[in-house]
């Protein structure tokens, strides 16, 4: 096992010994599922609604009225849970002085940032996969295009990598895990709400960046079924970038 | 194995150590003594590659701690101040894990695992989660893991903190049984555990090194007169002018106890003899008569009374003194 692996497996332990993932699992979850019942629901009632006006069998489609405003909605909710998710990483070392242990040990920052990224990750795309259950079984009931819910759950995948990352730099910043869940969700509702300053600029240049740098309408091309390089570029660059600044961060921390 | 030259650290217009040189040969255990607040951590800290010193090299067997960080952490096992365990862990897994970032994989690990559990006496725990382990478990577990790997050299803050004084006694003879092979510096402010494993003693005091020797020398060096004890059954009111009138006696100070009597002379003189003489003849009743070597502790305060005025001595002495039954117990011896 290398040094990077061991750190993974150490910090997936430290989560399933605690009531973290467990709770923060079952809340996803719990949310999702809803989320799907309601949008569910909703469609069913459209259709009802259709058949009573055109008489015989109502063709709905489940892509545009069930998964699309279901992965719009899971914007918000993994804004609010993977902060949890990420919150102790780098604050939790801190503060029970383990992390001078971590920085006196032969391995690289690097190695740290990454291994401690790595876990978290794993953590997150278990409970994406789980989710996956609901598209299943509405397979058994209905007929529905895979490829858009596939590229959205390759948003909700990506988007929710930018969005660990910038926990994970957020956690690096303090000692204290209220702190650093709330940074996080400070830095993820500016880099939102910028998307409606650039909306409001309108076709100009300084309007074309701010919406860029705004995750918004990255992740919606790729709800709508739009794989777009650009978008990908996106999503890999904001992760590169937020893991560079953690590993500034946690080597900077050294000089205090 | 270890070479410090110069080096200062600044927070901001705070000076934690400055122009601190001393150096450790291989299989010397040295120790670093001070108050707290000293300095002792940081200089520990510029060591074990934690951070960097504002100026100054420090070089750990040949290599620089700046320059070369990852080759410094390879060759020390470092035990921080608080010990650096994790609540969830077990202490096998614990063990496991730091021997796993420090590369050591399959047979080599399993074998050096049960080496330094079998050293600290941790069979008994091995299983147990860390976070439900006494304060002095957790301290041993702390110290296997700076063991784990078996560096050349260790860099053990305060190993001693948190133990029961059978426990003290044992890390202090796994301390000294590590000389030798292994150069170890230690920090402390026990005074008895610098005397009891160590051959060199750094005094660091308000960020500067203020004495650098063996022991037995500093309070030789500090010692400006021989000091004698000696009690007495029925001293009369005159007794003092009697025994100042032996020569080489250069002052008396009444002792703590009623009868008992602190004699200074001049250096290099025994004048126990005469003293018991003159007891003897006039029929006082000696109870005891015996000479006071100067401890380390004296030696210590003296330096650090020296060096910061008078406040610190007072808190130097308060930090010493409780300590417990184990350092007051080994002064006494």
């Amino acid at each position: 096992m290398t040094p990077v692996q061991a750190i993974i497996a150490k910090e997936l332990r430290g989560y399933f010994v605690s009531p973290i993932v467990y709770v923060v699992g079952a809340v996803f979850l719990l949310i999702f599922g809803f989320l799907s019942y309601l949008y569910i629901v909703f469609a069913g009632a459209q259709a009802i609604q259709l058949m009573q006006m055109q008489g015989g069998m109502a063709q709905i489609n489940l892509n545009d009225l069930v998964f699309r405003n279901l992965f719009s909605s899971m914007r918000f909710v993994l804004l609010i849970i993977l902060p949890i998710l990420t919150m102790r990483l780098f604050a939790e070392e801190r503060k029970l002085r383990t992390f001078e242990f971590l920085m006196t040990s032969p391995i690289g920052i690097n190695e740290i940032v990454a291994g401690k990224f790595v876990s978290v990750l794993l953590i997150f795309l278990g409970l994406l996969g789980l989710t996956g259950l609901v598209p299943i079984v509405l397979m058994l009931f209905s007929d529905f295009d895979w490829n858009p819910v596939l590229s959205g759950y390759l948003g909700m995948a990506l988007l929710g990598t930018l969005f660990l990352s910038v926990g994970v730099f957020a956690s690096a910043m303090t000692e204290n895990q209220i702190v650093a869940a709330f940074v996080s969700f400070g830095i993820l509702l500016t880099i939102w709400l910028i998307s409606g300053l650039g909306g409001l600029l309108g076709d100009t240049t300084a309007g074309r960046i701010i919406s860029y740098v705004s995750f918004m309408e990255h992740y919606d091309r790729l709800v709508r079924g739009l794989i777009d390089t650009s978008d990908l570029v996106y999503f890999g660059s904001g992760l590169i970038l937020m893991l560079f600044l953690t590993h500034r961060i946690v080597e900077s921390a050294r000089w205090k | 194995m270890i070479d410090v030259q110069n080096i200062t650290k600044r927070y901001g217009h705070h000076t934690a150590i400055d122009r601190v040189t001393f150096s450790v040969a291989k299989g010397e255990v040295l120790a670093f003594l001070g108050p707290n607040g000293a300095g002792k951590t940081t200089a520990m800290r510029i060591l074990a590659c934690f951070m960097p010193a504002t100026e100054g090299t420090a070089r750990v067997a040949g290599f620089d701690c700046a320059d070369q960080p990852l080759e410094v952490k390879r060759r020390i096992g470092y035990l921080p101040e608080t010990p650096p365990v994790y609540q969830e862990l077990t202490v096998t897994e614990y063990l496991t894990f730091v021997g796993r970032l420090r590369g050591m994989v399959g047979r080599n690990l399993t074998s050096a695992l049960d080496q330094s559990i079998g050293r600290l006496e941790l069979g008994s725990v091995r299983q147990r989660l860390i976070g439900n382990l006494s304060r002095g478990y957790r301290q041993r577990v702390g110290l296997a893991q700076a063991l784990l790997h078996d560096p050349p050299v260790l860099i053990l803050d305060e190993p001693t903190v948190g133990l029961d004084p059978k426990q003290i006694i044992e890390i202090r003879e796994l301390i000294k049984s590590l000389a030798g092979s292994h150069s170890v510096i230690l920090s402390t402010h026990i005074l008895p555990e610098a005397t009891a494993v160590c051959q060199r003693v750094v005094i660091i005091s308000g960020g500067r090194i203020v004495a650098e020797d063996t022991p037995e020398q500093l309070s030789a060096r500090l010692r400006q007169s021989e000091k004698i004890s000696v009690t007495l059954k029925t001293p009369p009111a005159d007794c003092e002018t009697k025994l100042r009138a032996i020569p080489g006696i250069l002052n008396i100070f009444p002792g703590q106890t009623t009868g008992n009597f602190l004699i200074e002379c001049a250096l290099g003189r025994d004048l126990r003899d005469e003293i018991a003489r003159v007891v003897a003849s006039n029929q006082w009743g000696l109870l005891e008569l015996r000479t006071i070597s100067m401890t380390l502790e004296d030696v210590f305060l003296h330096l650090t009374r020296h060096e910061e005025g008078l406040s610190q001595p007072a808190e130097a002495m308060a930090s010493t003194t409780s300590d417990g039954t184990v350092a007051t117990q080994e002064t006494a011896s």
